[in-house]
């Protein structure tokens, strides 16, 4: 029995039991009807292959130590918190429900059809905030002119007050900055002292961990004496945190990044981008993983007529243009599913179901690079004398391929699959404006800086929606981007020679 | 040589091929023709009588692969695959959803495209060639690390908005050129300026990355450690030695980038207006031109097997050792 309680899965497996309980009785417990879509339970599932996996690098010397060497770039550490941070958002956005109906005098009880999920629930106040149309970040007044009606009757031609931005203002030309200034401040102090809890609190972990006395580490943190670069993580972690916090202060009394044509909150269309984007960086490769790996060590191993087969079938897909391929994907999908509606109960199902055959297009436009360095690196692979000595004692091909060539070829898919990340994120906002990316209905960076395109020729400019895509979209993409690399400089053998 | 290049324009038949057996099968198999009249006509006036005429109108109305009422040959022949895949190898294309040849208007959008397409590629792999040897010259220095950093912040910016920022920058604030349109002739140049400037320094970031990684295996090697023990300068060593034997993957790499190029045109064109081919196919998508995109789908598969074959051939011109046989 302790060889289990010992074994790399058992924790993790433990872990992950006792969340999937959580998540499949916990909405009926709280009054909610769980509504997973598609993706939803991909993500889970990608979530829970990554918690097992990390465990059991963990538990292995030798995989460890590469990893090692990528936290121990500054970079690469903070990279880490910005994306765990973006991750753990795109998690709560993935965690649907429906709320029930108030009193519908029915036995059984009746449940809205519209679907929430729980960063809903926590942003309620931003996604129920809504204005009548544009209005500018910060701004109290609406950007068009209304003509209003005054008490005595007469009526004239001006820009209204805002129904929620900066309705506490008595006088908005006078009291506006000032308010924001002491709302951001509180909001700045407020942050620092929640990020250097979370610092704290993960100090003591560390320690613990490491059998250090609490205070000595967190000094030798403060000073950049430890092996792994905690000060950068920690000194993250607060600014972080004083970015969210003064967010969410402002987001009381503002609309920080302003509204959008129909007066929804930008900042909350922003952020619920956020899983649309993970959504297709992670899931597309998860789709595209096995078949990849597996056409790429079978061609490289077996050669012959199964590499002919397989090498044609990538260089034909290779040749079409992507975005291309895509397009004809994407149109046929869509008749497909203006033809069937009969398959969809409700419009959030039909966009989750373009989203996921998005991701496995990109999937197929995407495994193609990844196959070919496989089948390169088995190729040579397979005349080291490790194998040649394993053929010999007559060990079966498949043993050979699972236990002697995959783990030797896996550093070249786990750089693949970081680098591919960003890239994908990319690629779903010009997919999106080409109008072959995910559904019209589906909040994504790309629609949000589709929709804005067209107002940027308004006079004075709607600007915020664009900028607020584009800022949080690189605010993903950059950490992935100098992650990736430092993952490359760490696992790619070839460079590191080259140093 | 001449053999070479036959044999590879034969080896490229079976890969067209299969791009069109897919093409067909995304477009008629998985969507009936019937699925995508009804989808065409809308709801509204949708009878029986109205999508057989939309099929007839547009060849649709035979069988998929084989047809057992006509004579001969025409089992075959008489059918959409033969009438819609198996005639683009003739280069056919068949006539749009609004009656135009799609063969015309290919020919006479392909000069707006491309000229946007050659400054871009021919600039844009100097200006990173360039700046990737600054980097390896100075490799290991600040300006080494900074400089990669700057890269990655440079890849890490959306397509779109060095398109919309730039367009924003310098032909609404600035004034300099025309935001959008085309023209014929030299007046062209003041409307390409602006999309090839903007595609030059969309690609940098990637680009020269890409291109210090070359240089940087190189440098490691040999005979630039002979080259350096000769004595030579090392500006020297890097144009002299390590720039000619890089080319062979600044080769490859280049062949690579056509695909790119493709998605850099489809927005470039789009966002500033200009009549070319990427342009064309954003048009057919939004409007569901199946024609044309099935047109461009095995055109840009073939300029990519032309490419392969160009970069084969270009081996020849930079390395002696390679020989086509």
């Amino acid at each position: 029995m302790n060889r289990y309680f010992s074994a790399f899965w058992f924790r993790p497996l433990l872990a992950i039991s006792f969340i999937t309980l959580l998540l499949a009785v916990g909405p009926e417990l709280l009054g909610v009807k769980s509504a997973y879509l598609t993706t939803d339970k991909l993500i889970f599932v990608l979530f829970a292959g990554i918690v097992l996996l990390v465990s059991y690098i963990h538990q292995k010397k030798h995989l460890l130590e590469p990893w090692r060497q990528v936290f121990r770039q500054r970079r690469a550490m903070i990279s880490l918190v910005v994306l765990v941070t973006y991750a753990s958002i795109g998690m709560l956005d993935s965690i649907h429900f429906r709320t029930p109906l108030p009193d519908s005098g029915h036995d059984n009880q009746q449940y809205s059809v519209e679907s929430l999920s729980v960063l809903d629930v926590m942003l309620d106040r931003l996604r129920s905030q809504e204005e009548k149309t544009y209005s500018a970040p910060f701004a109290a007044y609406l950007y068009s002119k209304e003509t209003i009606t005054h008490a005595d009757g007469s009526q004239s031609r001006e820009y209204p007050r805002l129904v929620y931005g900066g309705r506490h203002l008595a006088d908005p030309a006078r009291d506006r900055a000032g308010d924001i200034l002491r709302t951001s401040l509180i909001g700045i102090v407020l942050g620092a002292v929640i990020g250097k809890l979370l610092c704290l609190l993960l100090a003591w972990r560390i320690a613990r961990a490491s059998q250090q006395k609490v205070m000595a580490l967190w000094w030798q943190i403060w000073k950049g004496q430890t092996e792994l670069p905690w000060r950068s993580l920690f000194l993250t972690l607060i600014l972080l945190s004083i970015a969210i916090t003064s967010a969410w202060m402002l987001s009381k009394y503002y609309h920080v990044f302003g509204t959008d044509k129909v007066g929804k909150d930008v900042l909350y269309l922003s952020i619920k981008s956020i899983r649309t984007g993970l959504v297709i960086g992670t899931l597309t490769t998860l789709i595209m993983l096995p078949f990849a790996i597996l056409l790429g060590i079978l061609a490289g191993y077996y050669r012959g007529w199964v590499d002919d087969v397989i090498q044609y079938l990538y260089t034909t897909l290779s040749s079409i243009p992507g975005v291309l391929l895509i397009a004809a994907a994407i149109l046929s999908i869509q008749v497909y599913i203006s033809t069937h509606p009969e398959l969809f109960t409700t419009g959030t199902q039909r966009a989750d179901l373009r989203l996921l055959a998005l991701c496995v297009i990109l999937g197929i436009t995407s495994w193609t690079g990844l196959c070919r360095l496989l089948r390169a690196e088995t190729l040579k692979l397979r005349e080291l004398d490790y194998i040649q000595a394993a053929t010999a004692l007559g060990v079966k091909n498949f043993v050979i391929l699972g236990r002697h060539v995959l783990p030797n070829v896996m550093h070249i898919v786990l750089i693949m699959v970081v680098l591919d990340f960003s890239a994908l994120v990319l690629a779903e906002a010009v997919l999106s404006y080409v109008g072959v990316g995910v559904d019209p209905s589906t909040i994504s960076w790309g629609n949000m800086i589709n929709g804005a395109r067209l107002e940027l020729a308004r006079e004075p400019m709607v600007w915020w929606s664009l900028v607020a895509a584009f800022v949080l979209m690189f605010a993903l993409v950059l950490p992935a981007n100098l992650f990736s690399d430092a993952v490359r400089d760490a696992f790619d053998p070839r460079l590191r020679e080259s140093r | 040589m001449f053999a070479y290049i036959l044999r590879r324009i034969f080896y490229a038949i079976p890969i067209l091929i299969g791009v069109n057996l897919l093409t067909f099968t995304l477009f008629f198999v998985v969507n009936s023709p019937d699925d995508m009249a009804r989808m065409h006509l809308g709801e509204k006036h949708l009878t029986p009588e109205a999508i057989e005429k939309w099929k007839h109108n547009r060849g649709y109305d035979k069988p998929l692969l084989y047809n057992d009422k006509a004579e001969g040959a025409g089992k075959f022949t008489d059918t959409i695959f033969f009438t819609k895949s198996v005639s683009l190898f003739a280069f056919r294309f068949g006539s749009a959803d609004d009656g135009r040849d799609i063969g015309q208007d290919i020919l006479q959008r392909m000069w707006p495209s491309l000229a946007i397409a050659v400054p871009v590629f021919i600039v844009g792999i100097l200006f990173n060639i360039t700046f990737a040897l600054l980097l390896a010259f100075f490799r290991g220095t600040y300006l080494d690390v900074w400089g990669v950093i700057l890269c990655v912040v440079l890849m890490s910016i959306s397509a779109l908005f060095y398109i919309i920022g730039g367009q924003y920058l310098v032909g609404k604030m600035l004034h300099l050129v025309p935001i959008s349109g085309y023209d014929t002739g030299l007046n062209s140049f003041k409307f390409l300026i602006l999309p090839v400037i903007i595609g030059v320094i969309g690609g940098i970031g990637a680009g020269t990355r890409w291109y210090r990684t070359i240089f940087l295996e190189e440098i490691n090697k040999d005979y630039v450690r002979t080259a350096r023990a000769k004595g030579l300068s090392e500006l020297r060593v890097l144009f002299r030695h390590v720039l000619k034997n890089a080319m062979i993957p600044i080769l490859t790499g280049a062949v690579v980038i056509i695909p790119q190029l493709f998605m850099g045109s489809l927005l470039t064109e789009s966002f500033f207006g200009i009549p070319g081919l990427g342009s064309y196919t954003i048009d057919a998508i939004q409007s569901q031109d199946f024609a044309i995109v099935r047109a461009m789908v095995f055109l840009g598969s073939v300029a990519y097997i032309v490419g392969l074959i160009m970069t084969d051939i270009s081996y020849t011109l930079v390395d002696p050792r390679i020989r086509l046989d």
